[in-house]
C-alpha cells in the first residue's frame, strides 16, 4: 500500500473512532443541527487561520467555540426558536467563511477540499493532530462521561443532584469543536456531522448500554472509513463523500435487517 | 394553625418571592416553609406558579425579589413533573436511577422495592408505563437519601387507585425516613390524608394551613369549591379578593355587594 493511503486510512480511522463515540451524545441530546452549525463555521476558522497565519486547527476550534457561545447566549434570550437560530448562524458562518476565503490567493486555499475533505492528502502532521486531539477528546469524554450522561437525561435533575451543568455542557461543546477541527481534513465541513450521527444511529439497534453504543459507533465509523476509502480507490470517487456513502449504506443495511424478536434479559 | 407553631427545624424556606416571565407576574410575594418531617403540598390551578415556586426553592430559578433559605447540608431528592429521555439512549431503569452516584444493585433494588417498582429494574426506561415511571422517579429521589423530597405532580398520569396508593406511599416514606416533603398537586381531595400543610397558590398564597382548615377556607372554596369533585374542570373563581390591572391583590370590601369575580382560570 502506498504511504499516502496508509496515512489516509490511519487518519480516517482515528477521526471515525472519536466522532462516533462523541456522536452518540449529539444524537441523544438531539444536537445534530447544532453540530452542523458548528461544522459550517469551521470554514470561517480555516479562512481566518490562513489570513492571520495561525495553525488552521486552532483557528477552527476558536471559531467553533465562539459560535457555540454565541448560540447559547442567543438561546437564553428566547427571541427565536432554536432551529431558526441554528439556521441563521450556520449559514451566516458558512457564507462569512466563503467571503473571507475570497481574500486568500486561490493557490493557498482549495475550497473544495475544505468543503468535502481531502483524505488522500493527509500528512504526518495531520496524523499527529488527529491522534493527539483524538486522545484528548476521548480522555475528556471519559472523565465527564457520568455527568454528561446525567445532563443528557435531564439538566435540571442533574443540577439538583449537584452536577456542574454549565461547565459540563461547555466541555462537551469544546469536544465537538475539537472533533470538527480534526475531521475537517477527512470529510470536510459539509459532511462532518454525518460521521458523528450516522454511526451512532446505526449503533443504537445493537447496543444495550450507553457505553456499548459509543464503542459500536466508533467501530461502525471505522468500518465506513475503510469501506469508503476502498470504494473511492476502486471507482475513483471523491474520498470524503465516499466515506459518508459507506456509512449511510451500513446504516441502511442495519435498518433493513430483521429485528431480533423479544427482548433478551439485560446484563 | 400556622407553620410557626411547628417545633421542628426549618429545612427550606422561601420569603417574599417574586417571579415574572416576560413581564407576566407568575409569583408575587410568596412565602413558603418546609420543616423537618413535614409534608407540605402546593395546590392551585394550572399556571398558578406551583412548579415555578418549586424551581425557585430548588435553586433552578433565581427569583426577581425575595430569598430562599436551605438548611446547610440539606440533601434534596427531586422528582420533576416531566422527564423526556430520547429513545436513542439505551438506558435501563437501573442506570437511570443511578446516574448521580453509583449505588450497588441491592441498594437500587431496595429503593425500587420500597416504591413497588422492583420488577422494572432491567427494563429500558422509555418502555415502562407512566405510573411505573412516577414510582421510578420517586425511587431515584430516595436513592439520594434526602432530607427533603421535592415532588412535582408525583401522581401525574397515574389512575385514581394508583394516585391514592402513591400518596399513601409518600406519607409512609415520610414516616419511615423522617424527611420533609414538598409536593405539588392540583387536587386537594386526594392529598388531604397525606399532607400536614397545604399552601393554596394562585400567583400569591391564597391561604395556608392544615388540609381540613384549608378545605373550609373561603379563599380555597373560592378557588376550588364548586368543582372540587370534578378534578380538572374549569375552576369558578370566586375570590375574597380581586386583582387590579397590574395583578395586585385588592380586597373585596364587605360593602362591595354582589361583586362576584367573573374571571376564570383554566383548570
Amino acid at each position: 500500500m502506498d504511504d499516502f493511503l496508509v496515512r489516509a486510512l490511519l487518519g480516517g480511522l482515528g477521526v471515525a473512532a472519536v466522532a462516533g463515540a462523541l456522536g452518540c451524545f449529539v444524537v441523544w441530546r438531539r444536537m445534530a443541527y447544532f453540530g452542523d452549525a458548528l461544522a459550517h463555521s469551521a470554514l470561517l476558522g480555516v479562512a481566518l487561520g490562513i489570513l492571520l497565519n495561525v495553525e488552521l486547527s486552532a483557528g477552527v476550534i476558536v471559531v467553533c467555540v465562539l459560535l457555540a457561545l454565541i448560540l447559547v447566549a442567543l438561546q437564553r434570550l428566547r427571541l427565536l426558536a432554536s432551529d431558526t437560530l441554528l439556521g441563521i448562524l450556520a449559514h451566516s458562518a458558512l457564507a462569512l467563511g466563503l467571503v473571507a476565503a475570497a481574500f486568500i490567493a486561490p493557490m493557498r486555499f482549495d475550497l473544495l477540499s475544505y468543503l468535502f475533505g481531502d483524505i488522500l492528502a493527509v500528512t504526518v502532521t495531520d496524523l499527529y493532530w488527529i491522534y493527539g486531539g483524538g486522545m484528548v477528546v476521548l480522555a475528556v469524554l471519559a472523565a465527564i462521561w457520568r455527568p454528561l450522561l446525567a445532563i443528557t437525561v435531564d439538566e435540571e435533575l442533574a443540577q439538583v443532584d449537584g452536577v456542574p451543568v454549565v461547565a459540563v455542557r461547555l466541555a462537551f461543546m469544546l469536544l465537538i469543536a475539537v472533533v470538527i477541527a480534526i475531521a475537517l481534513k477527512i470529510v470536510g465541513v459539509l459532511l462532518i456531522t454525518s460521521l458523528m450521527i450516522i454511526p451512532a444511529a446505526t449503533a443504537r439497534r445493537l447496543a444495550r448500554t450507553p457505553e456499548q453504543m459509543a464503542v459500536y459507533a466508533g467501530l461502525i465509523g471505522c468500518l465506513a472509513v475503510a469501506g469508503g476509502l476502498a470504494g473511492s480507490l476502486a471507482w475513483d470517487t471523491p474520498s470524503g463523500p465516499s466515506v459518508v456513502v459507506a456509512a449511510a449504506l451500513i446504516f441502511t443495511l442495519s435498518a433493513l435487517a430483521p429485528r431480533r424478536r423479544g427482548r433478551a434479559p439485560l446484563p | 394553625m400556622t407553620a410557626d407553631s411547628h417545633q421542628a427545624a426549618i429545612l427550606a424556606e422561601a420569603s417574599g418571592v417574586d417571579v415574572a416571565f416576560g413581564g407576566r407576574q407568575v409569583l408575587a410575594g410568596v412565602d413558603l416553609a418546609v420543616h423537618e418531617g413535614e409534608i407540605v403540598t402546593l395546590i392551585g390551578p394550572n399556571g398558578a406558579g406551583k412548579s415555578t415556586l418549586v424551581r425557585v426553592v430548588l435553586g433552578l430559578l433565581r427569583p426577581l425579589r425575595g430569598s430562599v433559605f436551605l438548611r446547610a447540608g440539606t440533601r434534596i431528592g427531586y422528582a420533576p413533573q416531566h422527564v423526556a429521555i430520547d429513545r436513542t439512549l439505551p438506558l435501563t431503569v437501573r442506570r437511570f436511577v443511578s446516574l448521580s452516584g453509583a449505588p450497588a444493585r441491592a441498594t437500587i433494588l431496595a429503593a425500587l422495592d420500597e416504591v413497588g417498582a422492583a420488577r422494572v429494574i432491567d427494563s429500558p426506561v422509555q418502555d415502562i408505563s407512566g405510573g411505573e415511571f412516577r414510582r421510578v422517579l420517586l425511587a431515584r429521589a430516595l436513592l439520594r437519601e434526602p432530607d427533603l423530597l421535592v415532588l412535582d405532580e408525583p401522581v401525574q398520569g397515574v389512575d385514581m387507585t394508583g394516585q391514592a396508593e402513591l400518596f399513601e406511599l409518600i406519607s409512609e416514606i415520610r414516616r419511615r425516613r423522617g424527611c420533609g416533603v414538598l409536593m405539588v398537586s392540583h387536587d386537594l381531595h386526594l392529598v388531604m390524608a397525606a399532607t400536614d400543610q397545604v399552601v393554596c397558590l394562585n400567583s400569591h398564597v391564597c391561604c395556608t394551613g392544615h388540609p381540613e382548615a384549608v378545605s373550609r377556607h373561603p379563599a380555597y372554596l373560592a378557588l376550588f369549591g364548586p368543582r372540587v369533585a370534578a378534578e380538572l374542570a374549569l375552576y369558578a373563581h370566586r375570590h375574597d379578593h380581586r386583582h387590579d390591572a397590574a395583578g395586585k391583590v385588592v380586597p373585596i370590601g364587605s360593602g362591595d355587594t354582589g361583586s362576584e369575580d367573573g374571571g376564570r382560570a383554566r383548570g
